[in-house]
C-alpha cells in the first residue's frame, strides 16, 4: 500500500505509524461516563471508507487524516490532520 | 468431498491404532452406517471406497426456527452442536454465506494452547483445553488433536521473571505450566538460534498439553455432528437484515428470503460490526487482517509450536512437513482477506532469527483472514440489548483455540438466557463498566493486541 503524503509524495506504508479511526471531537472532561465510554471504545468499523490518523514517522513526522477503503485499500483521501 | 472421506479414512484410523481398537472393530459401525470406524473403513474399501455419502444434508432453509446461528464458522457451528447435543435444542440453522469453513476457521495456524494469565480467561480457556482432548470421541471425527506443546521463549531476565509469574498462574488454575531454561530449550529445538547476541534465548515457558487440531477438520466434524442431529446448516446464504420489533429480534432476512427465529446468535468474526449493525448495535471492535505462510514440506525438524518472544513470529510443523507459521496483524483496519508486503517481510526476518535454516525454504502459500479485534482483546460471549439477539465476537487472533469452548458456553447462554460461570467475565458491558480483561494491559488500541 501507498500512502501519498501531502508533503513528501507517495510513500510505502512501512513508512507510516497507524492509530487507527480518526476519533470524533474528545468529550469535556465532565462528560457523562457513556460519553467516555463511547469515545474510548465504540467504532463504526465500516467496511468502506474509512477517515484514520497516520503519522509520517520515518518521513516528515506529520500526523495525517487518510481516508481509505477497507474492503481494498485504495486511498481517497490524504489531508494533514492539523489542517 | 475428497476431503471428507480422507478425513474420514483418518478417523477409522486413529481408532485403530489406539488401545481400544477391537472393541472398535467389533462393536461400531454395524449399527450405524454414518459412524466412522475401522469396520466402515474396510467395508468401503472393499466395496472400492464408491459409497461414501455426503456428510450433512443441502436443506432448504424453512420459513421459521426456534434459534438461528448467523455463521457457519467453528463457533458458529460448534454451538449448534452443543445446542442439539447438551440442551435438547434442535430446531436450529446455521446460516452461512459461503461455504462452512471458508472463514477464519480455515484460515487459521491451528494452535491451541491454555497459557493464560488472568482467571476470567485462564478457566475459560482450560475448559476449551479439555473439550479439545474429548472432542474426537464426543463428534466421532479425526480432527488430528496433537498436543505437541506450545514453548514461548523467553530472553532476558524480566521476561523470564514474567513467565514465571504466568506460569505459576497457570499451575495455581490447574494448567499445566512448565519453565525451561535454555539448556533444556536447545534439547528440545537443535535448529534453534540461540545465540543470537541481541536477543539470546534464555528459556521458554512450556505448555505440554498445546500443541496443534486440523482446523478444516473441526468445521467438518462440528457441522457432521450438528446436522446429523437435526440442525438445518445453510450454506451460500448471507444474512442481509435483522428483523427486531419492540425491542426483541423475530428473524433474519437473509438472501433466500427472511427466516423467523426466537433466538439469534451471532458468531460471524470479522464481520461482526457489520451484522451487528443490521440490530442498531455499536460494537468495541475493530476488523484487521492477519496473514499466515506456510513452506514446502521438509523432514521434521521443529516438533512443537514455538512464539519468539523478541519478535512476533510462531511457527509449527504441519503433519505434511510444511512449517505453518505467522506474526502480527496488518495494524490497519481491513475487510480484504488479504494482507500487505511490510508484514510478509517482518515475519521472514522474525523467522530467520529464530530458525536460521529457514532462509534456505521456499514458500508455497501466504493468505489472509479478518478478525474481530476487541478493546481489551479478550472475547465477548453474552446477550445483547435486544431481547433475544446474542452476541459471540471479540477473537482477536486467538479464536481458534477457543471453539469448543466458546460454542459450549454460547450454547449454555442462548439455551438459558444466562452467561455461564466460564463466560460470566466476557460481558458486552465491560468495557463500559471498566471490567476489561486486558491481558497484555494496553488499552483500548486494539491494533496492539
Ligand atoms: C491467519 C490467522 C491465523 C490464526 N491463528 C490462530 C491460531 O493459531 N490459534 C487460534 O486460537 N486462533 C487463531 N486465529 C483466530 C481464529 O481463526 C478465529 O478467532 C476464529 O476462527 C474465529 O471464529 P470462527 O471460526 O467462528 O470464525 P469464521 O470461520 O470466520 O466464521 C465466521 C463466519 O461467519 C460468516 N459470515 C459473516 N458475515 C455473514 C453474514 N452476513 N451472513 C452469514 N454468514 C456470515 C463468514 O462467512 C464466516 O464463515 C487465526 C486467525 C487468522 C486469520
Ligand atoms: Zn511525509
Amino acid at each position: 500500500m501507498m500512502i501519498p503524503c501531502p508533503f513528501c509524495g507517495a510513500r510505502g506504508s512501512a513508512e507510516f505509524a497507524t492509530v487507527g479511526s480518526k476519533p470524533p471531537p474528545r468529550p469535556a472532561p465532565d462528560a457523562p461516563p457513556e460519553a467516555w465510554h463511547d469515545y474510548v471504545n465504540l467504532r463504526d468499523n465500516p467496511a468502506g471508507l474509512h477517515d484514520e490518523l497516520w503519522q509520517h514517522v520515518h518521513g516528515c513526522r506529520q500526523w495525517l487524516v487518510v481516508t481509505r477503503d477497507t474492503r481494498n485499500h485504495a486511498i481517497a483521501a490524504v489531508k494533514a490532520a492539523r489542517a | 468431498m475428497d476431503c471428507l472421506s480422507i478425513a474420514a479414512t483418518g478417523a477409522a484410523m486413529s481408532c485403530c491404532f489406539g488401545r481400544g481398537w477391537l472393541a472398535v472393530v467389533v462393536g461400531v459401525g454395524l449399527d450405524d452406517p454414518m459412524k466412522y470406524s475401522a469396520l466402515a473403513i474396510l467395508r468401503h474399501a472393499l466395496t472400492g471406497n464408491r459409497s461414501w455419502k455426503p456428510v450433512w444434508r443441502q436443506p432448504e432453509p424453512r420459513a421459521a426456527y426456534d434459534t438461528v446461528i448467523v455463521g457457519g464458522g467453528g463457533h458458529g457451528l460448534a454451538t449448534a452442536h452443543y445446542l442439539a447435543k447438551l440442551h435438547g435444542i434442535t430446531d436450529v440453522a446455521v446460516v452461512e454465506k459461503g461455504y462452512l469453513g471458508s472463514g477464519n476457521v480455515g484460515r487459521n495456524t491451528t494452535i491451541i494452547r491454555s497459557n493464560y494469565l488472568l482467571p476470567g480467561n485462564t478457566h475459560f480457556y482450560e475448559h476449551s483445553m479439555k473439550l479439545w482432548e474429548g472432542l474426537e470421541q464426543d463428534i466421532n471425527y479425526n480432527a488430528m488433536v496433537s498436543q505437541r506443546g506450545v514453548l514461548n521463549l523467553c530472553h532476558s531476565d524480566g521476561q523470564r521473571d514474567a513467565y514465571a509469574r504466568r506460569g505459576n498462574a497457570m499451575r495455581i488454575a490447574g494448567v499445566d505450566a512448565e519453565l525451561l531454561d535454555a539448556a533444556q530449550v536447545k534439547a528440545m529445538l537443535p535448529l534453534l538460534n540461540t545465540d543470537n547476541p541481541r536477543f539470546p534465548v534464555k528459556g521458554g515457558l512450556l505448555q505440554r498439553r498445546g500443541g496443534t487440531v486440523r482446523h478444516d477438520a473441526v468445521a467438518w466434524g462440528y457441522a457432521r455432528a450438528a446436522d446429523s442431529r437435526g440442525v438445518d446448516l445453510l450454506q451460500n446464504t448471507e444474512v442481509i437484515g435483522i428483523r427486531v420489533e419492540g425491542g426483541r429480534v423475530r428473524g433474519v432476512e437473509t438472501t433466500r428470503g427472511f427466516i423467523a427465529a426466537k433466538r439469534v446468535g451471532l458468531a460471524v468474526a470479522g464481520n461482526t460490526s457489520r451484522v451487528a449493525a443490521m440490530a442498531g448495535l455499536r460494537l468495541p471492535i475493530e476488523s484487521h487482517v492477519l496473514q499466515a505462510f506456510v513452506s514446502e514440506a521438509v523432514k521434521p525438524m521443529i516438533d512443537c509450536v514455538v512464539t519468539y518472544g523478541a519478535g512476533h513470529f510462531y511457527v509449527s510443523q504441519s503433519d505434511k512437513g510444511g512449517l505453518v507459521f505467522g506474526g502480527d496483524i496488518d495494524g490497519y483496519n481491513s475487510y480484504a482477506q488479504r494482507g500487505g508486503l511490510p508484514v510478509v517481510e517482518d515475519v521472514m526476518e522474525g523467522g530467520v532469527q529464530l530458525f536460521p535454516a529457514m532462509s534456505r525454504l521456499r514458500y508455497l502459500r501466504q493468505w489472509g483472514g479478518i478478525m474481530d479485534m476487541s478493546m481489551d482483546g479478550s472475547p465477548i460471549i453474552d446477550r445483547t440489548p435486544v431481547e433475544g439477539l446474542f452476541l459471540n465476537c471479540g477473537w482477536c487472533y486467538g479464536g481458534f483455540k477457543a471453539t469448543p469452548a466458546s460454542g459450549w458456553c454460547f450454547a449454555h447462554t442462548i439455551a438459558t438466557g444466562q452467561p455461564h460461570a466460564l463466560n460470566a467475565e466476557f460481558r458486552l458491558d465491560r468495557f463500559a463498566t471498566g471490567a476489561v480483561l486486558d491481558e497484555k494491559g494496553v488499552g483500548a488500541q486494539p491494533n496492539q493486541h
